[in-house]
């Protein structure tokens, strides 16, 4: 049976993982390939490397830390963060990342989703959408949360989906950094509308979150960031929890 | 012992002398086979001339991408016919695969036809049937000495929307939507409809299978 999927993000910026990662006595726990091998030793299905750098120079160094993953790590990964055009998609590609995640760019211009489907196909393209409920219900935010749109997080997704998408990693704005939990109903309504994997992201805090994003969301994949930088959940441990919980789950 | 062997390196000389050649055509992601190679020890060239490809020690026929450009791609330049002639083990990987059957639904083409079987869609029977299927799943049934040391069950990584059905020459089976052919064995030809190369630690005994030989 296909396995739910664990997914550890890594922010980087000028080549430094962001957050704190006081934890694994890893000698460089800066070094985000260092980081990114010590979770896949650990089970981690996938990873995700947001580059959260905006200088020029920066960039460069983030291509390099790419084809270093590329290089001495043995599982898929995502690269996200700054991609506004094609060229960016293909510089990504041709350094070694299997996917990449696309996010404010294709809210201002949805054409850029079926550009990188055409070219690269499906399987690339993961859609990543930040979205907060308010009274209207769910709307989606650019520029990472801060700018509100018009577009509501279903009939967007849906979109994404039809131009081509090969996942939707939605971020609930609500839940994100609260760590009481993923938005699973949210989820449940993306996961049974929309015929691409769904990766829930926002609200770990807990094992048991984890699980319920997989059974009450119905998400494919489940992504987190500081519980696992913190050490607070350790990969194996959340990955038997959930297997003894009858949720498939690569061991 | 046997499994323990399994994660023995390479015999360093046998590595350098192993001679193995990617093929080299226009599809995606055919850098990963070569960093998987290279954390194995192995040199490998990556190369569309015939003489390199048809003298080297090991094959590998890798890739992501649409059926019929692959095709085409392969016809204009002869490949197509130079992969089917070869003699020494050749490892089809993922669209690979796929090129080495007889006929593919993307874009309605016809393939190498080295294992004569089609290639067909996935076609959604449950809202949860997502394609493409995506993700890390289940080998069943492994057989062929590239699965040598599986019991069944190890956990490798697919990204694929078409399948090849369940065949005489299916080497190892998945479960998605419907039984099909995660891997195929005829001769010196073996193929993988998953990414050995990211796979993790099964993916690399798959791979050192390979090179085994």
């Amino acid at each position: 049976m296909l396995a739910k999927r664990i997914i550890p993000c890594l922010d980087v910026k000028d080549g430094q993982t962001v957050k704190g990662t006081n934890f694994l006595n890893l000698r460089h726990a800066g070094d985000p390939v260092e980081l990114g091998r010590a979770y896949s030793e650990q089970g981690a299905d996938e990873l995700v490397f947001l580059d959260i750098t905006a200088s020029h120079e920066g960039r460069k160094t983030f291509a390099q830390i790419v084809q270093r993953v590329a290089a001495e790590i043995s599982i898929p990964f995502t690269v996200g963060g700054g991609i506004s055009e094609l060229s960016d998609v293909e510089r990504l590609l041709a350094a070694g990342a299997d996917k990449v995640s696309v996010n404010s760019a294709a809210l201002r211009r949805p054409g850029l989703i079926d550009e990188i489907v055409r070219h690269f196909g499906s399987q690339v393209c993961v859609v990543a959408i930040d979205a907060r409920l308010d009274e209207a219900g769910w709307t989606c935010y650019l520029n990472g949360g801060r700018v509100p749109t018009q577009r509501g997080l279903f009939e967007w997704a849906r979109e994404a989906n039809d131009r081509g998408a090969g996942e939707i990693l939605f971020t609930s704005m609500n839940h994100d950094g609260v760590k009481t939990g993923f938005a699973c109903e949210a989820l449940a309504r993306l996961a049974t509308s929309l015929t691409i994997p769904v990766i829930a992201s926002g609200g770990a805090g807990q094992m048991s979150h984890f699980r319920d994003a997989f059974t009450l969301g119905q998400a494919d994949a489940a992504l987190a960031a500081s519980v696992f930088h913190f050490g607070e959940i350790g990969i194996k441990d959340l990955k038997t929890y959930l297997r003894n919980d009858d949720i498939n789950i690569r061991l | 012992m046997l499994i323990a062997r399994l994660f023995v390196p390479l015999h360093p000389e046998k590595c350098k002398k192993m001679n193995v050649a990617v093929v080299k055509y226009n599809a995606g992601n055919i850098y990963s086979v070569l960093h998987a190679l290279q954390r194995l020890g192995v040199e490998a060239v990556l190369t569309d001339d015939a003489k390199t490809l048809t003298e080297a020690d090991r094959v590998i026929f890798p890739g992501q991408g649409e059926a019929s450009n692959a095709m085409a791609y392969l016809r204009e330049r002869g490949l197509d016919r130079l992969i089917r002639e070869l003699r020494q083990p050749v490892l089809g990987i993922c669209i690979g695969q796929q090129l080495m059957c007889s006929h593919s639904e993307e874009g309605n083409v016809d393939c190498l036809g080295i294992f004569d079987v089609p290639v067909l869609r996935f076609r959604p029977q449950a809202p949860q049937d997502k394609v493409p299927h995506m993700g890390w799943n289940q080998l069943e049934r492994p057989a062929t000495p590239l699965f040598r040391g599986f019991q069944g069950g190890e956990f490798v990584y697919f990204v694929h929307s078409f399948y090849v059905p369940v065949c005489p020459w299916t080497a190892a089976e998945t479960q998605y939507i419907q039984p099909f052919s995660a891997a195929l064995h005829r001769d010196n030809f073996y193929a993988t409809q998953f990414h050995p190369e990211k796979s993790g630690s099964v993916g690399e005994r798959i791979l050192r299978n390979f090179l085994e030989l």
